[in-house]
């Protein structure tokens, strides 16, 4: 079900409230057209990460429509799921297996991914032995394999150290530069979003609604130093500012 | 370029960290096998010191057949190629027994759980009657088994399935239930049939557990082998029947050696199991929780 206008991902009216009766998310509408990197920041709990499910079809919503190609769609989630029987080459090939990719495919599309997010020489490594940036990168790259046209991230650097989470951030960027996915970005890191975003949508909270929205100016490829630009920090001062209104 | 230097020098770092890590525990491992070698064997001569104090000590002449010496037991016992070669051949169809027993334990062990894993309907069927199997007194049963099935080998086999089956599906069904949620929705995501989510998310996640089980099971089945043998006496002699033949004798050295084999027979399996998860699994899986 591709959307009509020309974008990759888009949300009408979208609201969520689960059996329990707990409100999640209230008419939330936008959109995120091939190119593009949008994030949502919002406090802990607001239903973020729900908004996500639904796009990927693992929640369905109360109201509303959503419009995305299910058939290549790429999910990272919050931790980075490897299952731990497998080799990082193995859990690497596991969603071109599930696909039904025949076998020389997939050694070809694991050996560039593992390339890609610089885990080479530790293709036989168990994930108890890799450290949890390693793992988020393993994880990546196995997504990476299906090269989805539209990339979910499911807060996916909040496991790890600052210092290695500025390098996936960095690494994140290099992949979007390359591939021009349409990306939909949940983080609580204002930083993360700037620097990684074209727009940042900042979500109230419960029950989610989109309370504001950033256009992030800075053009690709951006330069980690990015992050000591003035105009970075005026724009992340913004959008804490509206966050801080967001949660009350 | 600059943009892979970076994750291949965590990289690195991270493995020689690893490696360290590694090099130390194996360190402490080897020095606590020497430290933890003393003890038990100090201990061990202790008893054998009590075990002698009894005997010469306690027992007068006529009364110290109840309790032999350790170096008759040793040579009535273990070094009479006659005695021993009879208690060697009692526990070895005492173990083929419990090994068939296991066997049949796990088949269906196996199946049930995995049935039960499919749907909650069937397995809220199942459950009660599976704790039910592990409560029932084996005792209470004993006629029935004689009754439907004799006395042979075939009713010893039954008891061993009958008592260790419960933990077998007990933690496979564990097992099978323990995949992340993240895991299943990644599944699901892709599409992943009944079959596919089985043998590659559901079975290889259950297999800690299952080995879990297999431990227990294993170690209950030489126990029903054992027990079995005091009721069901047709057929080649088990170790059970030795034990009670040797005490009704007064054979308190061969009592004695017997006694010695059958533990050494539930060591060993257990032993034997703690090998075969390592081989099994060692490679990946790591007991407790994951150190981050």
């Amino acid at each position: 079900m591709a959307t009509t206008n020309g974008d990759s991902l888009s949300f009408k009216n979208i609201s969520m409230t689960f059996p329990d009766g707990t409100a999640a998310l209230r008419d939330v509408s936008f959109s995120v057209a091939k190119g593009e990197f949008v994030t949502i920041v919002g406090p802990s709990g607001c239903g973020k990460s729900t908004l996500l499910k639904i796009a990927s079809g693992l929640l369905r919503q109360s109201s509303g429509e959503v419009a995305v190609d299910r058939e290549r769609l790429g999910y990272v989630f919050q931790d980075a799921t490897l299952l731990p029987w497998r080799t990082v080459r193995q859990n690497v090939e596991l969603l071109a297996e599930l696909n039904g990719f025949d076998p020389r495919e997939r050694e070809r599309l694991v050996a560039e991914a593992i390339t890609l997010v610089g885990l080479t020489g530790f293709e036989n490594h168990y994930p108890k032995s890799l450290s949890g940036g390693m793992k988020m990168r393993a994880s990546l790259a196995r997504t990476l394999t299906l090269k989805p046209p539209v990339f979910l991230f499911d807060e996916p650097f909040g496991a790890v150290d600052e210092i290695t989470r500025a390098r996936l951030n960095e690494e994140t960027l290099n992949l979007f530069e390359r591939e021009r996915f349409a990306g939909l970005f949940i983080t609580h890191s204002i930083s993360e979003a700037v620097f990684l975003s074209t727009r940042v949508h900042v979500m109230s909270a419960r029950p989610g609604r989109l309370v504001a929205n950033f256009a992030v100016p800075f053009p690709y490829p951006r330069s980690p130093d990015l992050r000591f630009d003035s105009r970075f920090g005026e724009l992340s001062g913004q959008i804490a500012h509206a966050l801080r209104g967001a949660h009350s | 370029m600059t943009q892979n230097m970076g994750p291949a020098t965590e990289a690195s770092g991270m493995g020689l960290a690893a490696q360290v890590e590694a090099a130390t525990l194996a360190e402490r491992g080897r020095g606590r096998t020497a430290a933890s070698f003393l003890p038990p064997v100090a201990l061990g001569g202790l008893i054998i010191g009590a075990w002698y104090l009894v005997t010469y000590g306690i027992l007068d002449e006529r009364r110290r057949f109840l309790l032999q010496p350790p170096h008759e037991v040793w040579k009535v016992g273990f070094a009479d190629w006659d005695n021993f070669s009879q208690i060697l051949a009692g526990l070895w169809s005492s173990t083929q027994v419990a090994i068939i027993g296991l066997l049949i334990s796990i088949s269906i062990g196996l199946v049930l759980a995995i049935i039960m894993s499919q749907t909650k309907l069937i397995e809220r069927a199942i459950f009660p009657y599976a704790v039910t199997l592990q409560a029932i007194p084996i005792l209470a049963i004993v006629p029935l088994i004689s009754f439907w099935f004799g006395t042979g080998r075939f009713s010893r086999v039954i008891v061993c399935v009958i008592i260790s089956l419960f933990p077998i599906i007990v933690n496979t069904l564990f097992g099978l239930q323990s995949a992340e949620r993240d895991m299943h929705d990644l599944f699901t995501l892709h599409h992943a049939n009944r079959m596919t989510r089985l043998r590659k998310l559901m079975f290889p996640a259950a297999l800690p557990a299952i080995f879990a089980g297999l431990r227990i099971s294993a170690g209950l089945s030489v126990i029903g082998a054992i027990v079995g043998d005091f009721f069901f006496g047709r057929g080649a002699a088990g170790i059970g029947q030795l034990l009670q033949r040797f005490a009704n004798r007064l054979l308190g050295e061969q009592l004695l050696a017997s006694i010695i084999m059958s533990s050494a027979l539930g060591v060993a399996v257990f032993l034997f199991f703690g090998w075969l998860q390592n081989r099994a699994i060692g490679k990946w899986y790591e007991a407790g929780p994951p150190t981050e």
